[in-house]
């Protein structure tokens, strides 16, 4: 096999990456290079440098150190029964194009994953390997995530925590059966434990020793999985049940879900289909009404169609027509709690009707001012000058917002 | 009428200076005009410029006011600075009229300072840094071109000084330019479009950037919402953009329409190798049953199973409920909140957990979750039932002299009634096989009384555990 230049590894090892849909670049650890001695800062709220036309954004420099993998996990590229073409960087190689990537303002940082060569222990100590120059050498203090890989040992994990400012392990699939299916040499069990140690360690270095020292900081910027949706027979409200377990048990700071997508050379095992793209969309959507919204599980999984989330209408506004009977709200005096959950209303608007509510009474025009989505929100509130007319029966009202049917045609 | 003329370079607190020498002098905002350079609106050249302002003395302004000003300030908007201004008079009648999002002044200036921070956040994006001179030389330095669409520079530059401290660099716009030369940072007049050099790099991020998309998933409204065509001259990588869509559909086909392959040969033997290396895991036949038990569904939304801990030949056998949040993400029995109280009351009671064996009555955590947090949920008669099983596995093990039978759960698991806990506390009952059982309280409900009856309950635990000490003592 004739040696591949960096050109081609960095194909090859990128288009192996990009079903990994996270590339966020927030949270954790303030850092500067204004003293001169070092490269990068984190400001906190992350920033896409780019973005493909797949709409997704592009923050990181996200690639496998290497494609090789000894799994057999049936949706992945990159499975042993794969015949993609394989490379392999060397750490050295990592380290300069991040470095090169990063002075010339195309990315925040690293997101380094990696098939599984030889052993865990092994492909883990040389993504830690590749951190700690980073960190170390080149004096980096640009973002770092890594992949964690779960049956590695508790050291190993420990140092990449100290290095990294994310750490994430993909659950891959909502339920244990459908790991156990399609990814045989994963252990759903295992990748529980390896979430709660990650959890365990960033909280043991939050507190304070005795002296009053604060130890290094573990993962600041918290950890995050992954989920495919659309691989296995799991519904919508499976997969959120999953989220929730999985926030509350582990501190995640996101659970991303990524629709199942073709991949080249796929397995037999799983038939392709057009990725679900809007399902995908849905769930995000959900996702966002259960962290920040005070949506509990249960709540959206009962306004659910046989526990899929409805793909014309957005979760929350199918939860109203669900619910007509709490609407419609009197913005003037409804609590917090209760504008949240007007279609329409984001927290932004809420935040701005609570301020300028101690002043005055507010009418139609300043809620558009505000930000509200009024086309949504208007059939559900009332204010000084509007009052919705009756909310009707559930198919009128979601006729309203639901796009027109689709003409079918002859041929 | 006056007319203002403010600096290109210190714009901001230009502005604030003039702007308070004239709320001083109580000039309302309907007779100041006011521009920014020589160059932006000559519509008011016939004007007299105003007398050099003498300093104003300090006006207090709502906090939120200045973040505003500086933001809005940087507006392309003519109008920018008399509206801020008239804000700022408005504000020393109504001093909360900031709060008021609705209020058109603040709604319009609020909205400039939205957009101009959006051009400060897209171009800490897309500023494009090309390499000068020698990437060996001890400090690199760098260049780039940018066209933002609001004044800018200014207020964006400390981020890229903050970011790249250790090498020197220069961005050019059509407003100003900003150089960062061994540590400071200047700026200077407009700029004409440069000729940077090449740079390799950008063949490199080209075939990333080529390489990172799915053709499977196009999305061009989300891409062009986020990345808008008028960023995109001055960026290397979205000239491939057109081709990349064009063959997307193609490409997803044909990944489609592929028939799987044979598996190389190779998999077939790494397969063999990894089944082959797989051990058993270490370790008791207990703790690995424990860990495939699906006898109740707890263990679906637990981390894992806890099994109980200690000497095998233990004389006394501790029973606890059921795991909690820490037992359930580290795996051991009584290391939380509880488990730390009883280690502090067991120590003044004389009783020595090491040499006890610490276990619980359900060996899954049964929580319910609330956003961030997972709520402790008793489990039911069946679950207990599921799981005592287990307990009487662990019993026949170790063979306790003495049982410690804490709260409820444990009560019920052990005797089969845990009716009357508060009436039974303090006594030694008896298992079906005859081990005696001392009744006592979960640790736990110590933790939930009230400060002022807790003391004397955590006596009365005292009082149990010591009666254990003693009748092991015996």
């Amino acid at each position: 096999m004739a040696r591949l230049t960096l050109d081609q590894k960095l194909a090859i090892l990128s288009d192996a990456a990009k079903y990994d849909a996270s590339c966020a670049s927030s949270g954790g650890q303030r850092r500067d290079s204004r003293d001169g001695k070092g490269l990068g800062s984190t400001t906190g709220s992350g920033i896409c440098h780019a973005y493909a036309p797949d709409g997704r954004c592009i923050s990181l420099l996200k690639i496998l150190m290497t494609n090789f993998c000894i799994y057999d996990c049936a949706y992945c590229v990159n499975r042993v029964s794969s015949n993609v073409e394989r490379a392999r960087f060397s750490p050295e190689e990592v380290v300069t194009l991040t470095l090169e990537f990063y002075r010339r303002n195309y990315i925040e940082g690293l997101f380094l994953s990696s098939g599984i060569i030889r052993s865990p222990d092994e492909t883990m100590g040389d993504m830690v390997r590749i951190a700690r120059m980073l960190r170390t050498e080149h004096r980096f203090r640009g973002y770092i995530h890594l992949k964690t890989i779960p049956d590695a040992t508790p050291e190993l994990i420990e140092q990449a925590g100290l290095y990294a400012d994310r750490l994430s392990v993909n659950v891959e699939l909502p339920t244990d059966r459908a790991v156990q299916s399609y990814a045989p040499e994963k252990s759903p069990d295992q990748i529980r434990r390896a979430m709660a140690d990650v959890r365990l360690k960033r909280e043991a270095r939050k507190e304070r020793s005795f002296t009053g020292k604060r130890p290094a900081r573990f993962a600041p910027a918290g950890q995050s999985t992954q989920m495919i949706v659309g691989a296995d027979g799991a519904d919508d409200a499976t997969i959120l049940r999953t989220s929730t377990r999985l926030y509350s048990s582990y501190r995640l700071k996101r659970v991303y879900y990524s629709a199942f997508s073709p991949i080249p050379d796929s397995s037999a095992a799983l038939p392709l289909i057009k990725p679900p793209l809007m399902r995908e969309h849905r769930l995000y959507q959900a996702d966002w009404l259960l962290r920040f919204y005070g949506f509990g599980v249960e709540e959206i999984a009962a306004s659910t169609a046989g526990g899929l989330l409805d793909l014309e209408v957005d979760p929350k506004l199918a939860w109203a027509l669900a619910n007509r009977h709490l609407f419609p709200v009197d913005v003037n005096r409804a609590e917090r709690e209760t504008l949240l959950r007007v279609p329409g209303l984001g927290t932004k608007t809420v935040g701005r009707i609570l301020a300028t509510r101690g002043h005055r009474t507010l009418r139609y025009e300043d809620l558009r001012r505000m930000g509200a989505n009024l086309k949504q929100a208007k059939t559900f509130i009332t204010l000084l000058d509007w009052r919705p007319r009756a909310l009707g029966d559930a198919a009128d009202l979601r006729a309203r917002f639901a796009p027109p049917p689709e003409q079918l045609q002859l041929i | 009428m006056r007319c203002v003329v403010l600096p290109e370079i210190g714009t901001f607190e230009g502005w604030r200076d003039e702007a308070r020498a004239l709320l001083a002098e109580g000039v309302p905002p309907e007779e100041v005009l006011w521009q920014r350079g020589a160059g932006e609106a000559d519509l008011f050249a016939g004007a007299p410029a105003a007398a050099p302002t003498p300093g104003g003395g300090a006006v207090t302004v709502p906090r939120g006011f200045v973040d505003l000003a500086r933001l809005a300030v940087c507006h392309a908007d003519p109008e920018r600075f008399a509206r801020l201004y008239a804000l700022l008079w408005a504000l020393g009648r109504d001093r909360r009229l900031l709060e008021d999002r609705a209020d058109p002044l603040v709604d319009r200036l609020e909205r400039m300072a939205k957009e101009v921070r959006r051009d400060r956040h897209k171009m800490t994006a897309f500023v494009r840094f090309r390499e000068l001179g020698d990437a060996e030389a001890g400090r690199r330095r760098f260049a780039a071109w940018f066209e933002p669409s609001h004044h800018i520079l200014e207020l964006t530059a400390p981020f890229f000084v903050r970011r790249f401290g250790d090498m020197d660099w220069s961005i050019l716009t059509p407003d100003l330019s900003a150089h960062f030369e061994a540590g400071t940072l200047r700026f200077g007049a407009a700029a004409a479009r440069p000729d940077l050099p090449e740079d390799a790099a950008e063949d490199l991020w080209r075939t990333y950037f080529r390489n990172i998309f799915n053709p499977a998933r196009v999305k061009l409204k989300a891409m062009q919402a986020e990345m808008p065509k008028k960023y995109w001259r001055n960026m290397p990588e979205t000239a491939l953009i057109p081709e990349m869509v064009a063959s997307a559909q193609a490409r997803a086909r044909e990944m489609a329409a592929a028939a799987p392959m044979v598996a190389p040969l190779r998999a077939e033997r790494i397969g063999e190798r990894l089944r082959a290396a797989r051990v058993p895991e270490p370790g008791d036949d207990l703790a690995a049953g424990l860990a495939a038990c699906r006898r109740c569904p707890l263990w679906e939304n637990a981390t894992q199973p806890v099994p109980g801990e200690g000497p095998l030949n233990a004389p006394l056998m501790i029973v606890g409920e059921q795991p909690g949040d820490l037992e359930d993400l580290e795996g051991r029995p009584f290391v939380g909140p509880a488990g730390q109280l009883f280690d502090e009351v067991a120590a003044r009671a004389g009783l020595d957990r090491a040499r006890a064996y610490v276990t619980n009555a359900v060996k899954h955590f049964k929580f319910a979750a609330r956003g961030k947090r997972r709520i402790h949920q008793s489990p039911t008669q069946g679950e207990i039932q599921h799981c005592r099983w287990w307990l009487d596995l662990e019993r026949a093990q170790v063979k306790p002299r003495l049982i410690l039978a804490m709260g409820a759960t444990a009560l019920d698991s052990l005797t089969g009634d845990r009716r009357g806990l508060l009436t039974r506390r303090g006594g030694v009952e008896q298992t079906a096989e005859g081990t005696p059982v001392l009744v006592t309280v979960h640790p736990s409900y110590l933790l939930r009384l009230p400060a002022i009856e807790r003391a004397a309950a955590e006596a009365a635990f005292e009082a149990d555990l010591r009666r254990a000490a003693e009748i092991l003592g015996k």
